[in-house]
């Protein structure tokens, strides 16, 4: 196999990489929401945090895809 | 050319300078940078112009957005952080916002698009590397050798905490990376993500009745994702602030 191909593959095997933020973000959601159905006046204060936990979590899939496009754009052919 | 989803990106100068052997040209995004400078600054003075007891609607826009942006810097780093950053973090929300907001044009008088300074990373670092330092000088300036505590959380028993250390060291200088390449990598992907749907039309519109019916498809599914593009402009430009307001709380509060 040539290392282009090779390239191509990891690119997309990185990818697999968003799967866990996407579960993350997920799990994130879900549960603020859980939580603001039990207890409706607190949830506005909690917005903040919400999004935090989503943007830490997030971050990790944006590595796996930072590392995708290294492998299709940087990695010399 | 045009259903060339990477095109947009392309950096062409306007104006060509030559600063010392330095290529300091005038580009299309200096001009999308310059614009989205002027609009807030012209619509804040505008908009605060009467600076009435009883705000109008412009100002009822304009004062809403500083409560906001106060708010948030209150609750993420303290009274002392308002009056020491609101202006840093009021202006990196606005330069960020209006940035992705005035790059959701799609192009106008034979302008192809509008051009988006946020999906250049070298923007998005500069950003992120100012937070940075500013919370590595802030810190070191008010809190001296004790900004250290930054990486050692309190309560950690005495046999885990070098363990802890390392994670917080590696945590704290992967910080400008993550949050540089969120921004540039949401905007990139959603822009490249409208092209590449917006090629769709023409491209099934092309092969006749059933094609123009099929078309339809793809122009509601674009119409539907600038929707969500315009959710994720303002909300990235949110997360670039709240994380600035997080990252500047561990300068006046190292040691959680």
């Amino acid at each position: 196999m040539d290392a282009t191909a090779a390239a191509y593959i990891g690119a997309g095997l990185a990818c697999l990489g968003m799967l866990g933020a996407a579960i993350g973000v997920g799990i994130i959601f879900g549960n603020f929401l859980q939580g603001a159905m039990r207890n409706p006046s607190a949830a506005p204060a909690q917005f903040g945090n919400l999004i935090f936990g989503f943007a830490v979590t997030e971050a990790l899939g944006i590595f796996s895809l930072l590392i995708a496009i290294l492998l299709l754009f940087v990695v010399p052919k | 050319m045009a259903d060339d989803p990477i095109e947009q990106f392309h950096i062409e100068p306007i104006a060509e300078f030559n600063l010392a052997g330095w290529d300091a040209s005038f580009t299309n995004a200096s001009l999308a940078m310059v614009g989205g400078v002027a609009v807030a600054a012209l619509f804040f003075n505008w908009a605060m112009k009467p600076a009435a007891m009883v705000p109008g609607r412009a100002q009822v826009v304009a004062e809403s957005a500083h409560d906001f942006i106060r708010g948030m810097l209150k609750d993420g780093a303290g009274e002392e952080g308002v009056q020491k950053f609101f202006p840093l973090v009021f202006t990196l929300f606005l330069f960020i916002f209006l940035s992705n907001m005035l790059s959701m044009f799609p192009g106008f008088f034979g302008v192809h698009h509008v051009f988006a300074p946020t999906s250049q990373i070298v923007i998005t670092a500069m950003l992120a590397l100012l937070v940075f330092f500013t919370v590595i000088i802030v810190g070191l300036a008010k809190n001296g050798l004790k900004f250290f505590k930054v990486f050692a959380p309190s309560g950690v028993p005495i046999y885990i905490l070098w363990f802890v250390i390392l994670i917080e060291i590696i945590s704290f200088f992967s910080r400008p990376l993550s949050h540089a390449v969120r921004l540039w990598a949401n905007i990139l992907a959603g822009h490249i993500l409208l092209k590449v749907f917006a090629g769709f039309v023409p491209a099934l519109a092309s092969l006749g009745l059933i094609g123009i019916l099929g078309a339809s498809l793809p122009l509601a599914m674009t119409v539907a994702l600038y929707g969500l593009e315009f959710l994720v402009a303002f909300l990235q430009a949110y997360v670039f602030a709240i994380l600035t307001c997080i990252y500047l709380n561990d300068a006046l509060h190292p040691g959680h």
